[in-house]
């Protein structure tokens, strides 16, 4: 099945064996001439060769980028908003390869691809084609003959940095919002999942001019970091983990530069004993949105890794709830009716192993799964992990760190009071789900959680319009809205007198 | 005096071979998601520390770091370093080598609990 796939894409001439950097419209190699590989996590096996970029291709797409900065900054939006349509437009007619692309490089189920990580792409293209051209500036009046006007500005040249998780959905959700307030940019992809942003470039370079997107490849120590100190952007943007975010900020302070921070999280996910009230449709949603937390592998900032039962349902829901995620199809990713597919990389594996052994040791007891699931056949290299569910209690380290894999740990409580309590004793917050017919309840929990996103009565849903980003240690700024279009622009103010008298001070 | 963190041979040996090109080198405890719950290594300095940092010991020659309020959850246990083949993120500089510094843990016993307790907290960057 890979092999076939491979094949299919390879027609295509969008797989390369091995690919470059691209630089001011153009593909570049890498100034010290190194590429490493990019192996596959459907297989193990190698997929093709990314350039091993250092800080001199980074100065390179910096100088292609700063060239592109004035006339892209003053392009009409009517005209950057018709090129993002176009970009979706190229996006949308090759979504089954993009999809195939996607699935190879990272390893999540084809099924994913197609229907969430895709659509939702060429929708976020559209979306931010859309609010710009909607987009007001000000105007103040200060006093009878004197005006405060407040303008848009783009930023200039910005950097950004993808994680490997959603790597064309994550790289969309940052350059569209900058592209569309008048912005270049130098992107790095992650070194675990570059291919799908190599092949996205390919099916859009005719669409852009030259310089306003640059792909730059490499390790974060190589080409990450000359990038996020380089006083050559006027703004950086990440997703990742607290330790780098931290990095990064004392990088742009350095520079003086805003940031925009998504650092991950360990979402609650709640669930009231009225859930169970009726066994019907409701209740159906409210175990498949337990199960979410496999989705997309666990690889998800927002996994709702933690569950939270009322202690009078706990027994009966837990039942229903273990033997929802013993239904979960395992398998090849490319596998259509494949539910749960590859984790991104061997090291993300071995610290879900490592995980599994720390919640055993804190004394959590496993529900099911806990252990790597050996596929056999081609997948036997791969990275696969079985479902696991840990029953514990908040203080252990399962519950206090995001696993990023196919792990939820589940507790119980008994009143709002010690639910709320629960929830919000973690660093992070980013997201959180409830559960529950009560409205009122539904009301109060979702404004009295720390979490920058509150799904009630859904989890996992990720439209443009809805923003979304953390509280406490989960980071700065906002994705997924147009209040985006501010993070990625200057306000100018030009204040007008249309007076002609002079003051009388002097 | 029981360690809060510890490194395998083949780590320390990894830290060994990074520091001949890199010089001094220093590790930071990540916290949340992608690569989070990794130890990060960079030259010594690079990432600057605070009294919102827990100094939480020495591996191979190497200060180790975590931030105080993910110290609070993870106090009870022992970090072990350990080095696994990988593709690594973030800025920590093992990543180009094609391996991963991943944090192994272990629950403390009861006595050595109590031994930490008598020892008081560890000390705070400045």
């Amino acid at each position: 099945m890979y092999h076939e796939a491979i094949e299919k894409v390879s027609k295509q001439v969008l797989i390369r064996d091995r690919y470059d950097n691209f630089i001011g419209g153009k593909w570049v190699a890498p100034a010290e001439g190194r590429y490493f590989d990019n192996p596959s996590p459907v297989t193990g096996k190698r997929l093709c060769s990314v350039p091993r970029s250092t800080a001199a291709d980074i100065e390179l797409a910096l100088d292609a980028a700063h060239k592109a900065r004035d006339a892209w900054g003053k392009t009409a939006v009517a005209e950057r908003a018709r090129i993002l349509n176009k970009i979706a437009d190229k996006l949308e007619a090759n979504l089954d390869l993009l999809a195939l692309v996607e699935t190879l490089d990272n390893g999540k189920p084809i099924r994913e691809t197609t229907y969430a990580d895709m659509p939702l792409v060429v929708d976020h293209w559209r979306y931010f084609a859309s609010v710009v051209r909607a987009q007001e500036g000000g105007i103040s009046e200060i006093d009878a003959e004197t005006v405060a006007y407040h303008y848009h500005e783009p930023l200039g040249v910005v950097g950004q940095i993808i994680p490997w998780n959603f790597p064309i959905l994550m790289a969309t959700w940052k350059l569209a919002p900058a592209l569309a307030a008048g912005n270049c940019v130098v992107l790095k992809p992650a070194e675990q999942t570059p291919l799908g942003i190599l092949v996205v470039m390919e099916l859009i370079a005719d669409i852009l001019p030259p310089g306003v997107i640059n792909v730059v490849n490499g390790f974060g120590v190589e080409a990450g970091k000359p990038l996020a100190q380089n006083k050559r952007i006027a703004k950086i943007a990440f997703t990742g983990e607290t330790t780098t975010g931290r990095l990064i900020m004392q990088y742009a302070s350095d520079n003086i530069i805003p940031v925009t921070l998504e650092l991950g999280g360990k979402s609650p996910n709640i669930f009231f004993a009225d859930v169970m009230d009726a066994d019907d449709d409701f209740f159906d949603k409210a175990l498949e949105g337990f199960a979410m937390f496999a989705l997309n592998q666990g690889e998800v900032c927002t996994c709702p890794s933690r569950a939270l039962v009322q202690e009078k349902i706990y027994d009966r829901f837990m039942e229903r709830a273990v033997a929802r995620t013993k239904k979960i199809k395992q398998g090849h990713p490319l596998d259509a009716t494949t539910m749960i597919g590859a984790q991104a990389s061997n090291d993300q594996l071995e610290k879900i192993l490592s995980y599994f052994d720390i919640g055993r040791q804190e004394g959590a007891k496993v529900l099911t799964g806990g252990k790597r699931a050996q596929l056999g056949g081609e997948l036997a290299e791969g990275y696969y992990v079985e479902p696991t569910i840990f029953e514990g209690n908040n203080k252990m380290r399962v519950f206090q760190e995001e696993i990023f894999g196919p792990v939820v740990s589940v507790t119980k409580f008994g009143d709002d009071d010690e639910a709320l309590a629960i929830a919000n004793d973690t660093l992070y917050g980013l997201g959180a789900g409830i559960w529950t017919r009560n409205g009122n309840r539904a009301y109060r929990f979702g404004r009295a959680i720390q979490a920058g996103r509150v799904w009630t009565n859904c989890y996992h849903a990720y439209p443009a319009h809805a923003a979304f980003g953390g509280y406490k240690a989960s980071g700065i700024g906002r994705e997924n809205h147009k209040m985006m279009l501010d993070h990625y622009q200057n306000t100018k103010n030009v204040l007008v007198s249309y007076g002609t008298k002079a003051l009388g001070f002097f | 005096m029981i360690k809060r963190v510890e490194i395998t041979t083949k780590a320390a040996e990894m830290v060994a071979q990074l520091e001949r090109r890199h010089g001094s080198l220093m590790f930071h405890q990540s916290g949340g998601c992608c690569d989070g719950s990794s130890p990060m290594c960079y030259p010594a300095g690079d990432f600057r520390v605070g009294p919102q940092d827990v100094l939480l010991g020495e591996i191979a020659g190497c200060l180790f770091y975590i931030g105080a309020a993910q110290f609070e959850y993870w106090r009870h246990t022992q970090l072990i370093i350990d080095v696994v083949p990988g593709r690594g993120s973030g800025f920590s500089v093992e990543a180009p080598e094609g391996v991963r510094f991943l944090t192994r843990s272990r629950v403390f016993t009861d006595e050595e609990v109590g031994e930490l307790e008598t020892e008081g907290p560890p000390s705070r960057a400045t």
